[in-house]
């Protein structure tokens, strides 16, 4: 399972790219896999306000369907458009075509809770032995 | 029998390709006949307002009624059904439904009874009706019962109703409702429906609500708890009573999910566990049918309390018989037409009186002990991700398979190579890789070994053949849709182009 080095993850197995005051958010190789054929992503207006924890949309496969939330607080700056005739870039392409929501970063400190690729990899080696 | 089991396999007889409706047929057949116009020679469009007149009529198909009927018939044999084959869905999606029911529900004076029928001429409906409810309050232990539900989750919607009169009349409807993770997914949805927050509860590593945690999430402002129990592993909540307590010291209900009821039935009563409401899914517990859409039939038990909010009408009895009351001012109204859906009542009546006390209670053990023997011969062959002791069905995973590959969706499949529809699975959510089995009561020994021994060679497939599984099923009619591209782009419309 990919988890780049490069990224923050969340326990709700989502990813967080940081760049200047913006972070891309999407879900990790491990979740779509988890999910399968992705068939519908639900995401918020750009200029929504979130907070963390906050569910902002959804991701619907067809065996599931399942909440995404918030990793940070702040304003979603962009959302894919793309999703909506592809939801399949989430099962291709989820650390980068795949993306979901751009956030502008409310609170540079939500960023210190997040996980380490090397954390998230342990947490989803634990989460396999279930 | 002394032999061992043999595995069965589908085998497949005539199965004949069959077109679209639209695709049969030829200009000018028809399957009826209509008497001479009294109007010869008028067009139609002279004789209806425009408005009835569709302009574009092409396309439409033109059949004999043996031609429809063929058509329909051999659809029907693409179809699985209890009455061929052994479901391992359990009562979630059909268990077996006894003939009788169907036999009683066809008496002309249940068929043809019109439901504007004045209450003098309607005392049979109306005892059986009364008769019934008092059945379940006696199976649940609950006050009262409302049959006008049609659906089990149209139950849950008139129960969180009642929570929301009640807590209102006492001046605070509350805004938050509790729900377990391994809740189905109708409990979430009809609480949201009705106005409510809700918030989730984490089971503990056994599968199970801990009190704890309801303790810490209880708090002025949570109306109730919605619960199954036994849960959606299969297991019984053995803090029930704490929790029930929690909940109720601090202002709040308990609404019981009655889906997995055929576990408990004559052994313990939802309604001496603190269950303030319960809705009985008729079509799952007392054999109505059901899949292909209902009709359905949910009716709720509910503890005194609720007793001036149940929907209206209520069936009373009095001395010169049974009468059909109306006048209810803090009633929620009516969550259904008349009387619900009258022929699910007249068969779950059936069932019930047919079994009897000492009937009902061996389905639970029946359908308890059915699982729990699958439960044993299989536990070694399929991972147990809860291996707690569980009733009336038993949840697997495919951790053991996933080795080579194979997935649960792959045994699923698998299954109907063998003759069988699949059981439930990805379901509950809390379990990756869900396979849950429900055998229910019905099911002889036989049948079970043979599912068994079925399940055994499809784990030693998945070690020395995990290539094969991505394929299967090999002998259904359809292998594998692509369920994604049917999400994805689906073709809701039938067109000539």
């Amino acid at each position: 399972m990919e988890v780049p080095n490069d990224l923050l993850y969340t326990r709700e197995h989502e990813w967080v790219r940081v760049k200047d005051n913006k972070a891309t958010i999407g879900i990790t190789d491990f979740a779509q896999d988890q999910l399968g054929d992705v068939v519908f992503v639900e995401q918020p207006k750009p200029g929504t306000e979130l907070t963390r924890d906050a569910t902002f949309g959804v991701v619907e496969s067809v065996k599931t369907v399942s909440d995404l939330f918030a990793p940070i607080s702040g304003k979603v700056s962009a959302v894919n458009t793309e999703l909506e005739a592809k939801p399949e870039l989430v099962n291709q392409s989820p650390y980068s075509d795949g993306w979901i929501i751009e956030m502008e970063i409310g609170n540079s400190k939500d960023l210190d809770e997040l996980l380490t690729a090397e954390a998230y990899s342990a947490f989803i080696k634990e989460q396999g032995q279930d | 029998m002394s032999n061992a089991p043999q595995t069965p396999t589908a085998a497949q007889g005539i199965v004949i390709e069959e077109p679209l409706l639209f695709e049969l047929g030829s200009p000018g057949r028809k399957g009826y006949s209509l008497s001479q116009s009294p109007h010869p020679g008028t067009e139609i469009n002279h004789l209806l307002p425009p408005d009835e007149i569709r302009e574009e009529i092409e396309g439409m198909p033109e059949l004999s009624e043996l031609d429809v009927v063929r058509h329909f018939t051999r659809l029907s044999q693409w179809n699985f059904s209890v009455d061929a084959n052994f479901y391992p869905l359990g009562s979630c999606t059909m268990k077996y439904n006894p003939k009788l029911n169907e036999d009683m529900v066809r008496l002309s004076g249940f068929a043809e009874h019109h439901p504007h029928t004045p209450e003098t001429k309607s005392q049979g409906s109306l005892q059986l009706m009364f008769e019934l409810q008092e059945f379940l309050k006696e199976i649940s232990g609950m006050d009262h019962v409302t049959l006008q539900p049609a659906a089990g989750a149209q139950g849950e919607m008139t129960g969180i109703l009642l929570i929301h009169a009640y807590l209102l009349s006492k001046g605070n409807p509350r805004k938050k409702i509790l729900m377990p993770d391994s809740a189905h997914g109708t409990n979430p949805a009809s609480s949201a429906l009705c106005g409510y927050h809700v918030v989730q509860i984490p089971s503990n590593d056994q599968g199970l609500i801990d009190p704890a945690q309801i303790d810490r999430l209880m708090d002025e402002d949570t109306a109730a708890i919605m619960l199954t129990n036994p849960n959606t592993l299969g297991m019984f909540e053995q803090d029930i009573l704490k929790i029930t307590e929690i909940v109720h010291k601090r202002g709040g209900l308990v609404y019981g999910d009655g889906a997995n009821l055929n576990a408990l039935m004559g052994i313990t009563r939802i309604g001496d566990m603190g269950i303030d409401l319960l809705h009985f899914n008729l079509h799952k517990t007392f054999s109505t049918p059901h899949g292909g859409g209902g009709p359905g039939a949910g009716p709720v038990g509910a503890k005194k309390i609720f007793e001036p909010f149940l929907p209206t009408p209520v069936i009373e009895k009095f001395e010169g018989g049974f009468r059909i009351n109306r006048d209810r001012p803090q009633s929620i109204g009516k969550v259904k037409n008349f009387f619900g859906n009258f022929g699910m009542l007249v068969r779950a009546y059936t069932y019930i009186r047919s079994l009897g006390p000492g009937g009902i209670r061996r389905i639970s053990e029946m359908a308890v002990l059915n699982a729990n023997y699958i439960k044993a011969e299989l536990k070694d062959h399929f991972h147990l991700p809860y291996p707690g002791p569980s009733l009336h069905e038993v949840v697997f995973n495919d951790r053991e398979q996933l080795k080579s590959d194979v997935k649960t969706t792959d045994i699923a499949k698998t299954l109907i190579d063998f003759g069988y529809h699949p059981p439930t699975i990805y379901f509950p959510l809390i379990v990756k890789g869900a396979l849950m089995i429900e055998p229910t009561e019905s099911e002889s020994k036989e049948t079970l070994d043979q599912f068994i021994a079925t399940m055994k060679t499809i784990a030693g497939l998945a070690r020395s053949e995990p290539g094969e599984f991505a394929r299967r099923p090999l002998k259904s009619k359809v292998s594998r849709p692509d369920e994604a591209a049917a999400a994805r782009k689906p073709k809701l419309r039938w067109t000539t182009s």
